[in-house]
């Protein structure tokens, strides 16, 4: 059966796909390709985060009661990661390579260590906190999927 | 429900000073054992009994190894376990400044055979391997985190506090507290030293960190199961064999190094090709860097197993000082930096953009560490190794290879430094 850990972490793995290409791409200076993928990385991963604050976290906050707890810190992880993937952008449109290296490298550690909080330590106590209720959780985020 | 919530906020991430300290005084001692290289010519590694090899071992083995993986450690077990050390910045003292003084007694007791240093090395050593050991202990048992990762790291803690009772144990004779057999003592203190506090944690961690920094494959789950638990309990079979009637001893000793070396060789050969198949495909220093790593790492395996095979090579003084070269330089040394580069630069930027204001965006990893200083590191620390290695052969390479240590040490230093001076100007 497919669990809310297995789903989130494999689109986990989506976005990394897409991560690496566009860094490929950008340290070539094949701009045209580099722009096309990175496009294509920062909505997959809007579209994981939006999924994880409008659906998620929610879920988590209203069965637990614990609000300012590990939601809110990854909530303000994937605001760092905006904040990187806004500079990024940037970095593609000048065609910067160096700049773009750099924020890459810095997201990638960033993303990473989010990533390892989140299947490590929130995806199973949600899955432990929504017993029952799980299934419903994660066709909730499928059909944002699907209507995205 | 409390210890993993709590585990995932950043406010119990440890301040930067808390690991810093320990990154930035490791090179130090990297750079004394360049020194005493060439201070000593090639009297140093004629034999592995020799006080300046002695010294040299444990200037790296405790200055460099066990400096970095604990400031490491104190950083990163509240990420990997969920579980936030408690009372930090006291701990970071209590081991940092008895961790630092011990080792330069122990290193000046051995160097010049006094032994009242080493008596006197016993106790700030004792007390701050002690000390980390609680800590981390209490903070893996909070942790509802359970994954090879830290399960290998409780191994790696209890090898930990073998090697250093061990150690202990050994100066305490050297120095005339106790009457032990020294031969045998000294075997299991390089064997849990080694194999278990380095070996077993290199591991752990680069079941996390290979396919986090290089986006491979995960390690595939039927190795990490077992692997870390087998080598310990191989370690465990190794020390006791001995102790069994005779030909049974010989066959426990030599089974059991077998399987640590099998255990080692497949960590190292899934690793290698863990790294062939990553999507990320550009080259970082981490990477090269770990890559020698692995490289030496099987290098020392099969150093070994022909040595087991030739009596030649094994009865040759110079055997354990090239297995030592390959096993505490190529492999350990390598694996250490190349995860400094990575959360050095990393930590300088986390603890930056949360301090900054927003229109004032923090420099990115490279800007913080750049890729030329930490690329030219890399050539020089390759022209050691090899240097090194080539000093068994020729022994007058000792002096291009000390100061091609002493290089290596001060531009790791030097870059570790850069990245440290950037958050202190802009952090203020």
């Amino acid at each position: 059966m497919e669990t809310i850990s297995v789903y989130l972490s494999s689109d986990h793995r989506c976005c990394d796909d897409y991560f690496a290409t566009a860094e490929d791409h950008a340290a070539k200076r094949n701009w045209a390709a580099a722009t096309a993928s990175f496009e294509q990385f920062r909505s997959t991963m809007s579209h994981h985060f939006e999924m994880e604050e409008h659906v998620l976290f929610p879920a988590f906050e209203q069965e637990t009661g614990i609000t300012q707890g590990p939601t809110q810190v990854m909530r303000m992880e994937h605001e760092q990661m905006r904040e990187l993937f806004a500079r990024m952008a940037a970095a593609v449109t000048a065609q910067d390579a160096d700049e773009y290296a750099g924020l890459s490298e810095t997201l990638l550690i960033l993303l990473q260590q989010h990533n390892l909080k989140e299947e490590n330590v929130l995806y199973p106590m949600s899955e432990q906190a929504f017993g029952s209720r799980g299934e419903a959780v994660l066709q909730q985020m499928k059909e944002m999927s699907t209507v995205a | 429900m409390n210890a993993p919530a709590s585990g995932l906020s950043l406010e119990q991430a440890p301040p930067i000073s808390v690991p810093f300290r320990f990154f930035l005084s490791a090179p130090l001692f990297l750079l004394l054992a360049a020194l005493l290289v060439l201070v000593s010519g090639p009297q140093a590694l004629a034999s592995r009994w020799t006080p300046a090899l002695l010294a040299l071992t444990h200037l790296i083995t405790l200055g460099f190894l066990s400096m970095t993986m604990i400031g490491a450690l104190m950083q990163q077990l509240p990420v990997v376990a969920g579980a936030p050390m408690r009372r930090q910045q006291v701990v970071a003292w209590m081991v940092h400044i008895p961790l630092l003084a011990g080792t330069l007694m122990l290193v000046s007791g051995l160097f010049y055979s006094q032994t009242a240093l080493l008596r006197l090395a016993i106790f700030p050593l004792g007390f701050a391997f002690s000390t980390f050991l609680v800590a981390a202990a209490g903070s893996l048992s909070a942790s509802q985190v359970h994954h090879a990762t830290t399960r290998a790291m409780r191994f790696a803690g209890t090898a930990l506090a073998l090697a250093a009772g061990l150690g202990i144990t050994l100066a305490g004779t050297l120095g005339g507290y106790f009457n032990l057999p020294l031969n045998e003592l000294i075997g299991l203190h390089v064997g849990w030293g080694l194999l278990g506090w380095v070996g077993l944690l290199v591991m752990g961690v680069a079941y996390q960190v290979v396919p986090m920094f290089q986006l491979t494959p995960a390690y595939p789950a039927r190795l990490t199961r077992w692997l870390g638990g087998s080598v310990f309990l191989l370690l465990c079979g190794w020390s006791l064999a001995p102790q069994l009637p005779l030909p049974l001893a010989t066959w426990g000793t030599s089974l059991t190094a077998a399987g640590l070396a099998i255990g080692f060789a497949l960590f190292a050969g899934t690793t290698l090709y863990l790294h062939k198949k990553r999507r990320r495909k550009l080259v970082d220093v981490t990477l090269r860097f770990w890559r020698t790593g692995m490289l030496s790492l099987l290098a020392a395996i099969a150093l070994w197993t022909t040595a087991h095979l030739t009596s030649a090579i094994a009865d040759d003084p110079r055997y354990p000082i090239a297995l030592g070269i390959l096993f505490m330089f190529g492999f350990a040394i390598s694996v250490v930096i190349g995860m400094l580069y990575k959360i050095v630069p990393f930590l300088v930027w986390l603890h930056l953009q949360s301090r900054l204001p927003r229109d004032k965006p923090a420099p990115n990893m490279k800007q913080i560490i750049p890729d030329h200083g930490s690329r030219r590191h890399w050539w020089m620390h390759m022209a050691t190794l090899l240097l090194l290695l080539g000093s068994m052969a020729w022994p007058q390479l000792v002096y291009p290879a000390g100061l091609s240590l002493g290089l290596a040490s001060c531009m790791l230093w030097l870059n570790l430094l850069a990245a440290t001076r950037l958050y202190r100007q802009l952090a203020r």
